[in-house]
């Protein structure tokens, strides 16, 4: 998988800056895409492809558990989140909905990076430069090749370990 | 090696132990969802092939987020959680019943030693009762509808260990502040903390909602409190740690030197003393929310405004966490007071809380609010700035108009 990055190289990138809670309240998501980031970067929505990378810094996706913040990224056309570090809410329900997230702490990924990714392996390859991204437990890993939660469940009835 | 009281509760919740670290499955006794998750959880309840809730007395529901409905959009999502909860005999509160976490627990869904799991971030507030909470988002809840269970990874645990008696005019808010300001927005992610301490013997219930509820702003899976000193109006069984508990971190705070605490925009970590920030031009003042929107919030604010009127360019917003909390404030005379002297009175919900209606700041107004979050345009306008602080300190500053340290004001 190959994609433009958006780097947004901010600790602390909140839901409430992913999409802000006046939106939340539809289940059209795609009128997410409209307003995604539009408080950290109004123009967003009209740089952001199909397909693209999202890279962000440290704790991403903290504050609230609203599931709409990976949707809204998802809708915009994010295919894969990149962050330091992410909030435990936000990365449940990344997988949850099938958003693809990859852990990367140390990293020099630049706004011209051309990301080559192995979803499978969690690899990053930048250039000359590897990273390789902290493992999902197997569930997790379970839960997203079943393309998210609703589908895991509806085919397993119920959680294995 | 003994366990935390993180350990022990999902030990019983999961049927057998375990220790921090360890991924398990464990069974959930109550499920809660708010107007804002809800319509999306009973979305992927269905799609998953859900019928009823596993379990319809332990399924609650709430509107309290944006209710009583600001437009059709918003009233038809209301409707669909009516119509599920009538169907399937599950619980729901309507508009003006209340925030969803204090109706968690003042309408007893969660008690000591349970394990309960809301579509809310801030569901971590039922740590108060030494309870384990977490919050997840839509689809997880809907699995916990669909099977009774969710799965985690048992958390390591941060004991803070609060010592000696707060100074008159410090309440519960300024200790959490004190607390998030040390631990940082980040410090607890995927970690539960654990509270005790001498300090117990002096907090109340809401007190300690007010502390709980803010683990999540320091990235927690929860907060818990043991149940030392803790009065409830029914029996419990104690709950607490195991003297030889292993934390990941321990921290000793001497609350009696803590003094008011501010968080200046935009996060809830950035902390400082009321000292730094004294003379703050404000334009709005808020005090509500689940952290502190209770009868004893509202009547501190009361005991420093009677009698006084609001300084002129100060508007106030009001919203009580409950109606039971509306209704006592009412009957006690609190309500005439605040009213009198100028505030505006919103139903109980979450009122501006999260900027989806009512009470929206304009732009460059600084607004001093009781809440737990203020990241940029959480109050549904990105270029307000505000502040966080305790009942006391924005009912102060309320009547000069600028940040003002309560003592000053009697
Ligand atoms: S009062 Fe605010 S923080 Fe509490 S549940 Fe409502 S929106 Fe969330």
């Amino acid at each position: 998988m190959v994609g433009n990055v958006h780097l947004y190289d901010i600790d602390n990138i909140d839901t409430d800056r992913i999409i802000p809670g006046k939106y939340t309240k539809t289940l059209d998501m795609s009128t997410f895409a409209n307003h995604c980031l539009e408080d950290l970067d109004p123009d967003f929505k009209n740089k952001v492809q199909q397909g693209d990378i999202l890279v962000g810094g440290w704790n991403f996706g903290c504050g609230s558990s609203r599931e709409q913040a990976p949707i809204a990224l998802k809708v915009s056309g994010i295919s894969i989140v990149i962050a330091r570090s992410f909030s435990r809410i936000f990365y449940r329900n990344a997988i949850n909905i099938g958003l693809p997230i990859l852990e990367i702490p140390e990293h020099n990924i630049s706004n011209d990076s051309r990301l080559l990714i192995e979803l499978e392996s969690g690899k990053v390859v930048d250039g000359n430069t590897k990273y390789s991204s902290t493992p999902l437990p197997q569930i997790m890993i379970d839960i997203l090749n079943a393309g998210g939660l609703v589908s895991y469940l509806k085919n397993h009835k119920t959680y294995s370990l | 090696m003994g366990q935390t009281i993180t350990e022990k509760i999902l030990s019983t919740h999961a049927g057998h132990d375990v220790k921090a670290g360890e991924l398990t499955i464990v069974d959930v006794d109550s499920a809660m969802a708010s107007d804002t998750t809800a319509p999306l959880a009973l979305k992927a309840f269905k799609e998953m092939g859900g019928v009823k809730p596993w379990n319809p007395e332990k399924t609650i529901f709430v509107i309290d987020h944006a209710a009583p409905a600001p437009n059709e959009r918003i009233a038809n999502l209301h409707k669909q959680m009516r119509e599920f909860a009538k169907r399937t005999h599950s619980i729901l509160y309507d508009e003006g019943s209340g925030i969803c976490h204090q109706i968690m627990v003042e309408e007893e869904h969660v008690k000591p030693g349970q394990l309960v799991i809301g579509a809310d971030s801030h569901s971590v507030t039922y740590g108060a009762l030494g309870a384990f909470s977490t919050g997840v988002g839509s689809t997880d809840l809907a699995a916990i509808m669909l099977t009774g269970k969710t799965w985690l990874k048992v958390p390591e645990s941060i004991q803070i260990i609060l010592n000696g008696k707060p100074n008159p005019g410090i309440t519960a808010k300024d200790i959490i502040l004190e607390i998030v300001g040390r631990i940082g927005l980040n410090g607890a992610t995927y970690k539960s903390l654990e509270y005790s301490g001498t300090t117990l013997n002096t907090l109340s219930l809401g007190d300690r909602m007010t502390i709980a509820n803010m683990a999540v702003e320091m990235g927690g899976k929860s907060g818990l409190f043991e149940t030392t000193g803790l009065k409830l109006p029914y029996d419990f069984e104690p709950v607490l740690p195991d003297p030889d508990a292993e934390y990941s971190q321990s921290i000793i705070i001497d609350v009696s030197t803590i003094r008011p605490k501010i968080a200046k925009p935009h996060s809830p970590d950035n902390i400082c003393d009321i000292d730094d920030v004294i003379g703050t031009k404000i334009d709005m003042a808020f005090i509500g929310t689940c952290t502190n929107g209770r009868l004893e919030d509202l009547q501190l604010a009361s005991s420093i405004m009677k009698g006084k009127q609001l300084a002129p360019n100060v508007r106030m917003l009001i919203t009580p966490a409950s109606r039971n909390i509306l209704n006592q404030a009412m009957a006690d005379g609190t309500m005439n007071v605040l009213s009198e002297a100028g505030a505006t009175f919103i139903p109980p919900g979450c009122g501006p809380c999260v900027g989806t209606h009512l009470g929206i700041p304009g732009n460059d107004d600084v607004i001093l609010s009781t809440a737990n979050r203020n990241f940029p345009g959480r109050m549904g306008n990105p270029n307000s700035n505000v502040f966080l602080a305790s009942p006391a300190v924005v009912a102060a500053s309320a009547l000069t108009g600028v940040i003002t340290d309560p003592k000053e004001n009697k």
